[in-house]
């Protein structure tokens, strides 16, 4: 066996796991055992059912004592499920934690191999790798860091609103940052919410209010976080904050301004209302906006255009809290933990032309729909349509850019709901007969199936089958003038015509544009379809591969009201967690820097994903800020002169594991290099 | 009077630069020859092998062998040498790591017998006449050293004490080392006789690297004119500093041409190309394959840049039976 620096005293315990029969069906655990223990070094080899049990533990424990034992191996499922319970068993047992190595024969032998000879090779082969590498294992200390209390919770949506109002209630200092000039996200743009039908606004106001009357919440809106660095418990976050011309400790909100603007009428579309109504440059976008202050739009100001406005809103103020000076300024803030909620976007239904979006103006999406039915709306809540009718007939389309392999192949989760609920209310508003395609009722939340049935009857039409096209070129006089919708009733098995004064789009549930971006930021990371990926889909669906960062609400996936609120909960018990821990261990698997032998060539520092490694002026070298690290292992396989060292990753025992797991005998290497053709 | 020293030098697969750079100690190749008895160097004085032979075991205080091993007769002659010395050292970049002639290690025997016998444009070879080991006529034989298939560091070939890197080493190490052996004043066997420390740490350009550096394509020396003091790899061009052994005094970067490479890796790294490799391409600017692929081009030599001192060490090649 190559390179062992067994001084005599290597005495290594291996432990295979049957776990049940998810090992031992596929691998041969007593022949791998009896295998293991015939390797140098090896004191003890034994199999048992179940490792990680306290049995198998204290197996291990008593092992160490009998047998002088100084390393263990532990060949079971993967490290990510159980080392840390080893190196526990391992610890308790009197030894260094990290004289440890796991084997994952489950995950990466049982698992995935039909053949159980093939398997039971693979395992040996593995383990024998490990045999080899814990002979240069080393004895490493903990670390600890602390942790700052203070959180950072990114966009205002419900989600947001929660857990901000949570970590603060529990006594902690929150930072809410939002982009917008007011929070409340999608949630304030919706009228009522399935399947109470309590009015959106009612019920989230006030969470609104109280987010910004928090003695323990600084609410930043009209501000986006522009860098991060740090780590789990010192995280340094930057935070541009942009001009909104108003002075946001002056503005009470009175709107004066408004009236008093150079434009009698709005003229630019409102984006809160979904362009459906007109604003002017100095706005608010709802009346319970909040903070309750006014932005002014440079993009559309005059006095920001050309210079020339009479500024009748400055003179309308007699608090003086317009201010067309203001420059964009920047905080940095010190937090612990961060929340991410920064949620979604909806579809673009123009993606989706056969619908005819943008082109006949009475197709509508479902956003649009809610502003248009909600009493604060463009109409005040009356259903009048972009060409100032009322319809007496509406068609809702399902799953527009959701399950659907040319746009979006996922469900959103949201859209039967809130189509049955805009069924519900178009109907109550209007009278009009409401007709819904859909592919199939997704009604699996609490109390939904029943609001299902509800509008079941109250005789609203379900056609059953995907909607090809929304034309308005009539077949026959009863056509005329309609929009016509063309749909596959796959009840009666035939294709149906369908003709409506009024079409609706039930969008779906997209990542947000800049969900990379932020996702970089965050050093976090996305799934396929780029919502932010949590740690563990079902154990972990709050965490993310980030120490310290959570999310919540939409921006992990499509999620309705409740779910994101029980999201955002979750998420911040989990900030709290880790603030009330006080402190954090931290993997002793960080790189190193030898002073003495690095050059200074600065290789190494713009590789560094964490931002860990810094220059030293003075000495003209390179080093790491341990408790930033994280172990990735870049910098050092790219230090060209091998002078970053990786802890539990050094040269010697990766090349002993390969060793190990390629039997190579390295003398007997060079004998057949050295072959020569005559 | 006591007996001096007795010190050797051997040449294998090199240019002979090696063989100059010990006249270019100067003056103090006087002190050298004061100190010791050169008992053998067939390129300055004249010695027949069976003169070696003679010679009792372990006589010879110390052989600079240079050149790496590519023929039966290097080979043989490396081996006879070794019984002979106390310390071998292996004296320049050939014999250290394999050298400029072990870049022929991409090629195999027959390729390289093929072109240089028939293929090349300069050669007119009807008869397809190739060297042969032996050959007997009007009762003479004569024979030729054995071409092997691989060229080998020497290393590889025989046990080394210590090795003097470079192409060729600079007579400051020469002397240092020279002056080490006589004093007894030795380092643990099998290290590099220079510093441990890549050649940024003494090049004089070091202050002008960046820490953001970001490739979007590499030049060449000839395809530029380079900045006279401001570091290469800032300029775009290729230097081996980084994953080099230092040591030369920069004598390369301070003459306005990037570091080769010839002093090695440090002892911390396994290859020194996969090193600078890894190194120099994570920091290429591009994000994609395609856009990579791009900047890579302008690399035209890969083997030959990045290791073109290294080949027979490294880990290219290292397939067990791929000699073919």
């Amino acid at each position: 066996m190559p390179n062992h620096q067994n001084n005599g005293n290597m005495r290594i315990g291996y432990y295979v796991c049957h776990c049940g029969h998810n090992i031992a069906n596929q691998v041969d655990v007593e022949a791998l055992a009896a295998y293991i223990s015939k390797l140098p070094g090896v004191a003890v080899s034994r199999s048992y059912k179940y490792m990680c049990s306290d049995p198998g533990q204290e197996l291990i424990q008593q092992d160490i004592k009998d047998h002088g034992l100084n390393r263990i191996v532990v060949a079971s499922c993967s490290p990510l499920l159980h080392e840390q319970t080893f190196r526990k068993a391992v610890e308790k047992g009197g030894l260094n934690p990290y004289f440890f190595q796991m084997v994952n024969i489950r995950e990466n032998v049982s698992w995935v191999h039909e053949d159980r000879k093939e398997a039971t090779q693979k395992a040996m082969d593995l383990s024998r790798a490990a045999v080899h590498r814990v002979f240069f294992h080393k004895e490493l200390e903990k670390k600890y860091v602390k942790i700052n209390p203070d959180a950072l919770v990114v966009g205002g949506g419900i989600a947001g609103i929660h857990a901000a109002l949570t970590l603060a209630n529990s006594g902690k200092k929150v930072y809410l940052v939002e982009k917008e000039p007011t929070i409340g996200g999608h949630m304030a743009q919706f009228d009522k919410t399935f399947p109470t039908l309590d009015c959106a606004a009612c019920i989230l106001t006030p969470k609104m209010s109280a987010v910004k009357s928090h003695p323990n919440i600084t609410l930043w809106t009209y501000s986006e976080v522009t860098n991060v660095s740090g780590y789990v418990g010192n995280y340094i976050v930057q935070v541009k904050r942009k001009p909104r011309y108003i002075d946001e400790k002056l503005c009470v909100g009175c709107l004066a301004c408004i009236d008093e603007c150079v434009y009698k009428e709005g003229k630019y579309a409102d984006e809160f209302n979904m362009g459906l109504s007109k604003r002017k440059p100095i706005y608010m976008s709802f009346p319970q906006a909040t903070p309750k202050v006014v932005v002014i739009d440079p993009e559309t100001c005059i006095q920001f255009k050309s210079g020339k406005c009479k500024q009748t809103c400055i003179e309308s103020c007699d608090r003086g809290a317009i201010d067309l000076s203001q420059k964009e300024t920047n905080e940095e803030v010190n937090v612990g933990t961060i929340i991410l909620s920064t949620g979604y976007r909806t579809f673009d239904a123009h993606r989706v032309p056969f619908y005819g979006y943008g082109k006949y103006p009475n197709v509508y999406t479902s956003l649009e729909v809610e502003r248009l039915i909600n009493a604060s709306g463009p109409t005040g809540g009356e259903l009048i349509l972009r060409d100032g009718s009322h319809p007496k007939t509406v068609g809702i389309i399902h799953c527009v850019g959701s399950r659907d392999r040319n746009t979006n192949r996922w469900c959103s989760r949201t859209c039967c709901m809130y189509s049955l609920k805009l069924a519900h209310l178009l109907k109550e508003h209007s009278g009009a007969e409401v007709y819904n395609f859909y592919i199939d009722i997704r009604a699996a939340g609490k109390a939904y199936e029943e609001f299902y049935d509800k509008v079941l009857e109250e005789n609203v039409h379900f056609i059953r089958g995907r909607v090809a096209e929304v034309i308005d070129w009539a077949a026959n006089p009863a056509e005329e003038g309609k929009l016509i919708i063309r749909a596959e009733d796959t009840m009666i098995g035939t294709v149906r015509r369908i003709p409506v004064d009024m079409v609706v789009l039930a969008v779906g549930m997209e990542p947000r544009e800049d969900a990379q971006a932020v996702r970089k930021m965050f050093n976090i990371s996305c799934s396929t379809e780029g919502f932010f990926l949590e740690r563990h889909p079902k154990l972990a669906p709050v965490d993310t591969f980030t120490d310290g960062v959570f999310i919540a609400g939409a921006c992990q996936g499509p999620k309705d009201i409740p779910d994101s609120v029980a999201q955002a909960g979750a998420a911040a018990a989990q900030a709290m967690m880790l603030v009330d821990t006080g402190e954090v261990e931290l993997e002793p698997n960080t790189a190193f820097i030898t002073e003495e032998h690095c050059s200074g060539c600065k290789s190494c520092i713009p590789l560094c994903p964490f931002h860990a490694i810094l220059f030293n002026d003075t000495s003209k070298k390179a080093y790491i800020n341990e408790a930033l690290c994280k172990g990735c292992g870049t910098c050092v396989a790219a230090c060209p002169s091998g002078s970053i060292q990786q802890n539990m990753f050094d040269d010697a025992e990766i090349l002993a594991e390969i060793n190990g797991l390629l039997a190579i005998d390295n003398s007997e290497f060079y004998e057949k290099e050295a072959i020569h053709v005559g | 009077m006591p007996e001096k020293p007795k010190v050797a030098f051997y040449w294998c697969a090199s240019c002979g630069g090696c063989e100059e750079s010990v006249v270019d100690l100067a003056e103090d190749i006087l002190m050298v020859a004061e100190a010791v008895d050169i008992v053998f160097w067939p390129v300055a004085m004249d010695f027949k092998k069976s003169d070696v032979v003679a010679m009792p075991d372990r006589s010879i205080v110390a052989t600079f062998i240079n050149g790496a091993i590519r023929t039966s007769e290097q080979e043989e002659m490396a081996r006879l040498i070794r019984k002979k010395s106390q310390f071998i050292i292996a004296y320049g970049s050939c014999a250290h790591m394999g050298g400029i002639p072990s870049l022929a290690n991409q090629f195999s025997r027959e390729q390289i017998l093929n072109y240089v016998y028939h293929e090349a444009p300069t050669v007119q070879n009807s008869e397809r006449t190739r060297p042969m080991l032996e050959l007997g006529r009007n009762g003479t034989r004569v024979t030729l050293p054995e071409f092997r298939n691989t060229v080998r560091k020497l290393d590889q070939v025989i046990d080394v004490d210590y090795y003097l890197p470079g192409c060729a080493p600079t007579p400051k190490l020469l002397k240092e080392a020279v002056l080490a052996l006589l004093s007894g004043n030795l380092p643990p066997i099998g290290t590099v006789l220079a510093p441990d420390v890549a050649l940024c740490d003494e090049c004089p350009r070091k202050e002008t690297k960046p820490e953001d550096i970001a490739y979007t394509e590499f030049k060449r020396p000839h395809q530029v004119v380079t900045d006279e003091s401001t570091c290469f790899l800032a300029q775009g061009m290729i230097c081996m500093g980084p994953a080099t052994r230092g040591g030369c005094e920069a004598v390369c970067t301070k003459g306005n041409m990037p570091c080769t490479g010839c002093f090695g890796p440090t002892s911390r790294c396994i290859d020194q190309g996969a090193k600078i490799l890894s190194s120099i391409c994570s920091a290429v600017s591009a994000t994609n394959e395609i856009d990579m692929e791009k900047v890579l081009t302008t690399i035209p030599d890969p083997v030959g840049t990045f290791y073109r001192y290294g080949l027979a060490g490294s880990l290219l090649r290292k397939k067990i039976g791929s000699e073919k």
